[in-house]
């Protein structure tokens, strides 16, 4: 069981952004992608979330051997059991976390069957305490007015609140001080298990301190370039992203 | 055709012994009658009506309204907000069907105008449609005043009186062609303070006429919430014209709300009229099918150092249609005025229409007015960001448009009245609250 990456190339308009592009996540890892701006790293969260900005050209994304392409609105793929982080999360005026959450489970029930609003802000009140997100947020409109800390933690509850198989966290620690940066991982952290696997898109090495990876992928020009374990990461940092290059271009 | 039809005189709805109006009343209403008949149906060369379906205007297919053929059932149907009201008047095709008083503070009226035309009638002389209809409408406000029956109701708060629970009204209309004429006169003493909801309802899917006038006159320091709950049937041809004239330091809030109607014209009037009043206007219309609504709106600067703010938002789909032409207007010596004017409409479909005039009139230095309009559809990235949740996209579009008007609603200072009127948006959006 696993989130397989297979080949895959995608572009926007006529810009191919996408190259090739192979990784595995077999549920219960944590994957770490580092890579400079413009290589690639938030499309590859946005093509898998069914961005309707980018056309896939080839290849294939499997969720536990079910293509996610053959479930062509991200709603679908969404319930199917991918959640992506954004890096940008939207404000949605008038809509309320308490709202739009509840619409979010609700979709994954069967035809008919309603949501008990009981239960439900049982389980809402316990993960935002977990993610100290103070209950007057329920009835605020979704990011609307929030800090960069307070729309990554929302989006951490939203994770949390729909359980989902795979989660893609785009620069998920953009934005965010140390102490927002510490709250955000171990609301992650909390949800590691051997049922679910991550994929951690990052530019600092900083984020993986916290959410300490089990792989790290470097990618270069929408293709994965280097794998290692989490000590790739700080060499990265020491070194630079130049250095991936020439190394990887002296080995090509 | 270039104008609307002359004179379409809706006959008296009975014979006149049955006008439940005083003889003095009753002479205005016969001067009304005759102001309507010899004044001009409306032009496309008015600027008042400019882009609007005159054809719409034909009212010769109209009659007096019958008795309803079930008062029980409609004063059952009366509930309103949900929750508590000071008192509770029902009308059913301009008759008294019920009326209860159950939390209404000594010295409040809230009674049928008629009666409050013998037993109060310094009041009703001095407000009763005291204001020039100015937007267009003066021949339609003269044929309410002529017809208006059984359905008129003032509510008076004297000084230093306030009403914790909401006033709720509801206006109902039944029967093949029907035309009613509903009035509400509310009149607030010094410091008075009160909300009031008007419900306008129809009993059935018939085609009607209703033809309705709010006034509202507030004194120092008076603070009224109206909130008007539009719901008539589609086939309704609807005018609703209101005027408000605000004293020193006082504060009106108008939320207007079109949900229902085929043909609906609006007409909103502020009168500032002396340092530190205040009026918020809202509206909040979401407009499907072949529905029409055409609101004209005038804030009228008066005195000095007066506070003005309309935010009127539409939704349009399908091939609905909307003219909003509103006008800022600080007169000469009103020094310091604030005047914000706003309209927004989330197109939902191409075939939908929306024409928009936001003016602005200036006669004197030394005031800070923005008006504006915008027209959009559902942002993608709003939308793509509630599929990537796992809510699909016609539900995800129906969130951000009741979100779009819910928004609104935070002008709404009472949080009880706030919650109440969000939940009965969410349910006409056909949302989960």
């Amino acid at each position: 069981m696993s989130l397989s990456i297979q080949n895959l190339t995608a572009s926007i308009g006529d810009q191919p952004i996408l190259k090739g592009l192979n990784l595995e996540i077999p549920k219960g890892e944590v994957h770490a992608i580092m890579g400079k701006n413009g290589s690639g790293k938030s499309t590859l969260a946005k093509v898998m979330a069914g961005h309707p900005d980018y056309t896939v050209t080839g290849g294939d994304v499997l969720l536990d051997g079910e293509s996610l392409f053959t479930l062509e609105e991200p709603d679908q793929r969404a319930r199917a059991g991918l959640f992506l982080a954004f890096q940008y999360p939207m404000e949605i005026p008038g809509v309320t976390i308490a709202n739009f959450i509840r619409a979010a489970v609700q979709a994954r029930l069967p035809e008919g069957e309603e949501l008990e609003a009981t239960d439900y802000y049982a389980n809402l009140y316990a993960k935002m305490d977990a993610l100290k997100i103070a209950r007057t947020f329920t009835s605020r409109s979704v990011n609307e007015g929030f800090s960069g800390g307070e729309k990554k933690r929302c989006e951490i509850l939203q994770m949390a609140m729909l359980e989902p198989k795979y989660c893609v966290l785009d620069e998920t620690d953009s934005g965010l001080d140390i102490d927002a940066l510490k709250i955000v991982s171990e609301g992650v952290n909390a949800m590691r298990s051997p049922d679910r696997g991550f994929l951690v898109i990052t530019h600092y090495q900083r984020l993986l301190d916290y959410i300490v990876p089990d792989k790290v992928h470097v990618m270069v020009d929408g293709r994965i370039v280097m794998t290692g374990d989490k000590d790739l990461a700080l060499e990265l940092e020491a070194k630079g992203y130049d250095w991936v290059t020439e190394d990887q271009l002296a080995t090509a | 055709m270039t104008s609307a039809p002359e004179h379409s005189v809706i006959p008296e709805p009975a014979a006149p012994a049955a006008n439940p109006f005083p003889a003095w009343f009753q002479a205005e209403q016969a001067a009304a009658l005759a102001d309507y008949e010899a004044t001009p149906a409306p032009t496309r060369r008015d600027e008042s009506w400019r882009f609007a379906s005159l054809k719409a205007l034909d009212l010769s297919a109209f009659v007096p309204a019958p008795p309803v053929a079930s008062e029980g059932r409609l004063i059952t149907a009366s509930t309103g907000l949900g929750g508590d009201a000071a008192a509770r008047l029902v009308f059913g095709n301009d008759t008294l069907l019920h009326r209860d008083a159950p939390a209404l503070p000594p010295g409040v009226l809230v009674k049928p105008l008629a009666e409050a035309a013998r037993e109060n009638e310094a009041l009703v002389r001095e407000f009763f449609m005291a204001q020039p209809v100015e937007l267009g409408s003066h021949k339609y406000a003269q044929l309410h005043r002529a017809r208006l029956g059984g359905a008129g109701v003032l509510v008076h708060v004297p000084k230093n009186v306030e009403v914790a629970l909401p006033i709720e009204l509801f206006h109902w209309v039944e029967g093949e062609n029907s035309s009613v004429f509903p009035h509400t006169l509310i009149v607030l003493g010094e410091n008075a303070k009160v909300t009031v909801v008007d419900h306008f309802r129809s009993a059935d899917g018939a085609r009607a006429f209703a033809c309705g006038i709010n006034d509202f006159h507030l004194a120092r320091g008076a603070q009224l919430t109206y909130v008007a709950v539009q719901d008539w049937s589609r086939d309704t041809l609807a005018f609703h014209l209101n005027s408000t004239v605000v004293g020193r330091d006082a504060q009106a809030t108008a939320l207007l709300m079109n949900f229902g109607g085929g043909h609906v014209r609006g007409e909103s009037l502020s009168r500032l009229v002396e340092p530190g009043a205040r009026s918020v206007m809202l509206s909040l219309n979401p407009l499907d099918g072949t529905r029409h609504l055409d609101q004209r709106t005038l804030q009228d600067h008066v005195a000095t150092d007066t506070f003005s703010d309309l935010l009127y938002r539409n939704s349009l789909d399908d091939r609905s249609q909307v003219i909003f032409a509103g006008l800022i207007r600080p007169g000469v010596g009103a020094a310091r005025t604030d005047g914000y004017q706003k309209m927004e409409n989330l197109m939902l479909s191409e075939d939908a229409v929306a024409h928009a005039m936001p003016g602005l009139e200036i006669l004197t230095d030394d005031v800070r007015c923005t008006h504006g309009a915008t027209s959009g559809g559902v942002s993608a990235d709003e939308l793509f960001y509630m599929q990537a949740r796992g809510i699909p996209e016609n539900q995800g579009r129906r969130l951000i448009v009741a979100g779009f008007f819910r928004s609104l609603l935070d002008r709404i200072e009472n949080d009880s009245l706030r919650e109440k009127l969000g939940a009965l948006v969410a349910s006409r959006l056909e949302v989960i609250r």
